[in-house]
């Protein structure tokens, strides 16, 4: 049994965070190979190279995989897939993009966003939002996952796999890139970040997310915010907690000014610790939050700010 | 051109889940159903294409029990021309896989041959996120999941989407899949005339049987259980206090 992970990699750059807890999350299945695939990914496979538990990384450079598009990631995975038991990814936005395409090239079901593996053919997947986990055995011949990444701890570095390049051959483009529109952030990823505080409805405006962004900077976290405050354009949509966003699992998560709709709560009530600032204190949020302060953020969050500094 | 928007009738949004204490699902019974809020943004968007005069017509299709009928009303109400149901499953216990949808729903292709399929990016019940890519494979279709923005010219989309660091923007020819991602657009309401009017409009009904699909699912579940609770927390009634408990009690700070 063996087990092949996209891994993952963002215009040359391999997100080391996400890829080692893919690889941490398949080693019980089997020696683990890596695909970095993309325009230009040598750096990327070199890094990933070296991280514990990889049995060898196999590079596909082309300029048909910049991108990764996902016609041509998928038909490369599709011409790499025989010889894998399990085909994986971390659950970003680019892996949920192209392993059901792979899952139905090979006619298996896919199943996403993996939170245990029980073993070669059982897994643990959250449904209704995180509000019912299923434990569902899989009859296909090839299992294609993608695992939260909240659920799995990294694998250590200091490894040295071989790298192999493996042919590309993906068919005639249907889909070009035109362009990518970055939110630039100096501030720790925020589905890696250890710690995140994030605003809500409560911030009332763009400018106010400066208190939010301020407490944040002062203990080196991530920034996050619900859908009510990404709606309102308080802050950009990638910044989205939540079923339809994000899902975050920090050591410790502060709410500030947010209601704690089931949505949300779907994105990190897995968090360790979760401190919920609110002015409303039958606010749902307080339900789940392990310390609750009722009262005006706009007073609570610069003093904790000051008093943190 | 015409539009194919798949629409899946689930659990209200806004429901507490219950799951039943004998780990065998959820329980559905008597409880608040309506239309998957991605497909509402779907369907909406296929209907903006219609009043902009690029799309000629509106076809909603949903799958599973004989009361999807509901689900197809309301995207008929919303403005879709006319409706299909796959009766696939006589249990509202039943949901029928991603890889099985997508199968029935390229047969709806084959025989409706729509140059553009919306479908929402997930189900907010199952949460797979797979119905439109996997939809797309089997077509062998350019796909464009998680649109927040999309603008057609010259026989191809221009769909703007939401991915982990921002936006990205890409060209996809048609015919193609595109998925609904949350900001794409703000469904309208129904007027109560519109809700009357799409009583009349055509619902065709077929069975999976009929189009030779085989829903049988291929992932077993062998138990579903409520989350891990949490402990409960406490208020605490100062910022020092609070600082103070991170510190020494939660180790955290």
């Amino acid at each position: 049994m063996a087990v092949l992970i996209l891994a993952e990699v963002i215009e040359g750059v391999l997100q080391v965070d996400a890829t080692a807890r893919a690889v941490s999350a398949a080693r019980s299945l089997g020696e683990v190979d890596l695909l970095c695939a993309g325009n230009s990914v040598a750096t990327a496979a070199l890094q990933a190279a070296s991280l514990e538990g990889v049995a060898k990384v196999l590079v596909a450079e082309d300029a048909s995989l910049a991108h990764r598009l996902a016609e041509p990631t998928s038909a490369l995975l599709v011409s790499l897939a025989s010889g894998y038991s399990h085909i994986l990814a971390p659950a970003t936005s680019d892996a949920r993009n192209i392993l059901p395409r792979v899952a139905a090239l090979l006619d298996v079901m896919i199943i996403s966003d993996v939170l245990a593996i029980e073993s070669a053919d059982t897994f643990r997947r959250p449904t209704y939002a995180g509000n019912a986990i299923q434990t569902v055995q899989s009859a296909d011949a090839v299992k294609v996952l993608t695992v939260r990444t909240t659920a799995f701890e990294p694998v250590s570095n200091g490894a040295a796999a071989p790298v192999e390049a493996v042919a590309v051959n993906v068919g005639a483009a249907t889909s070009t890139w035109l362009e990518d529109k970055v939110e630039s952030s100096d501030r720790p990823e925020l589905t890696s970040s250890r710690i995140v505080v994030s605003g809500g409805r409560g911030v009332g405006s763009a400018e106010n997310f400066a208190i939010i962004n301020a407490l944040a900077d002062t203990l080196g976290a991530a920034v996050g915010a619900s859908r009510a405050a990404v709606d309102s354009g308080y802050a950009p949509n990638d910044w989205q907690v939540g079923q339809t966003g994000k899902v975050v699992a920090p050591q410790l998560y502060i709410a500030c000014g947010i209601s704690g709709a089931i949505q949300h709560l779907a994105g990190m009530k897995d968090s360790k610790v979760i401190v919920a600032i609110n002015k409303d204190a039958d606010a749902p949020i307080f339900q789940v939050a392990d310390y609750g302060l009722v009262g005006d953020l706009f007073e609570i969050v610069p003093q904790l700010t000051e008093r943190l500094g | 051109m015409k539009i194919l928007v798949p629409v899946k009738r689930v659990i209200d949004y806004n429901v507490k889940v219950r799951v039943k204490s004998d780990g065998s699902g959820v329980d559905l019974a008597n409880i608040k159903m309506s239309i998957n809020p991605f497909d509402e943004i779907a369907v909406e968007e296929a209907i903006r294409l219609k009043e902009k005069g690029i799309a000629s017509e509106v076809i909603a299709v949903s799958i599973g029990v004989r009361q999807a009928q509901e689900t197809l009303r309301t995207a008929l109400a919303m403005g879709a021309d006319r409706a299909i149901l796959i009766v696939a499953s006589d249990d509202v216990h039943q949901d029928i896989e991603p890889l099985a949808v997508a199968k029935l729903l390229a047969k709806v292709v084959e025989s409706e041959q729509p140059d553009l399929v919306i479908t929402g990016k997930q189900a907010i019940d199952n949460d797979m996120n797979a119905t439109g890519q996997m939809l797309s494979a089997l077509l062998g279709w350019s796909q464009a999941a998680f649109a927040s923005a999309l603008e057609i010219a010259d026989g191809a989309a221009k769909v703007t989407r939401e991915v982990d660091g921002g936006l990205q923007t890409i060209q996809v020819k048609l015919p193609a899949i595109i998925t609904a991602d949350l900001r794409l657009n703000t469904p309208r309401f129904a007027s109560l005339p519109n809700i009357m009017k799409a009583k009349k409009k055509p619902l065709t009904e077929i069975s999976a049987a009929e189009l030779g699909v085989d829903v049988s699912p291929r992932l077993r579940v062998l138990k579903t259980e409520e989350p891990a609770g949490r402990a409960s927390g406490v208020m605490v009634g100062s910022v020092d206090e609070l600082i103070e408990k991170l510190k020494n009690e939660a180790e955290v700070l």
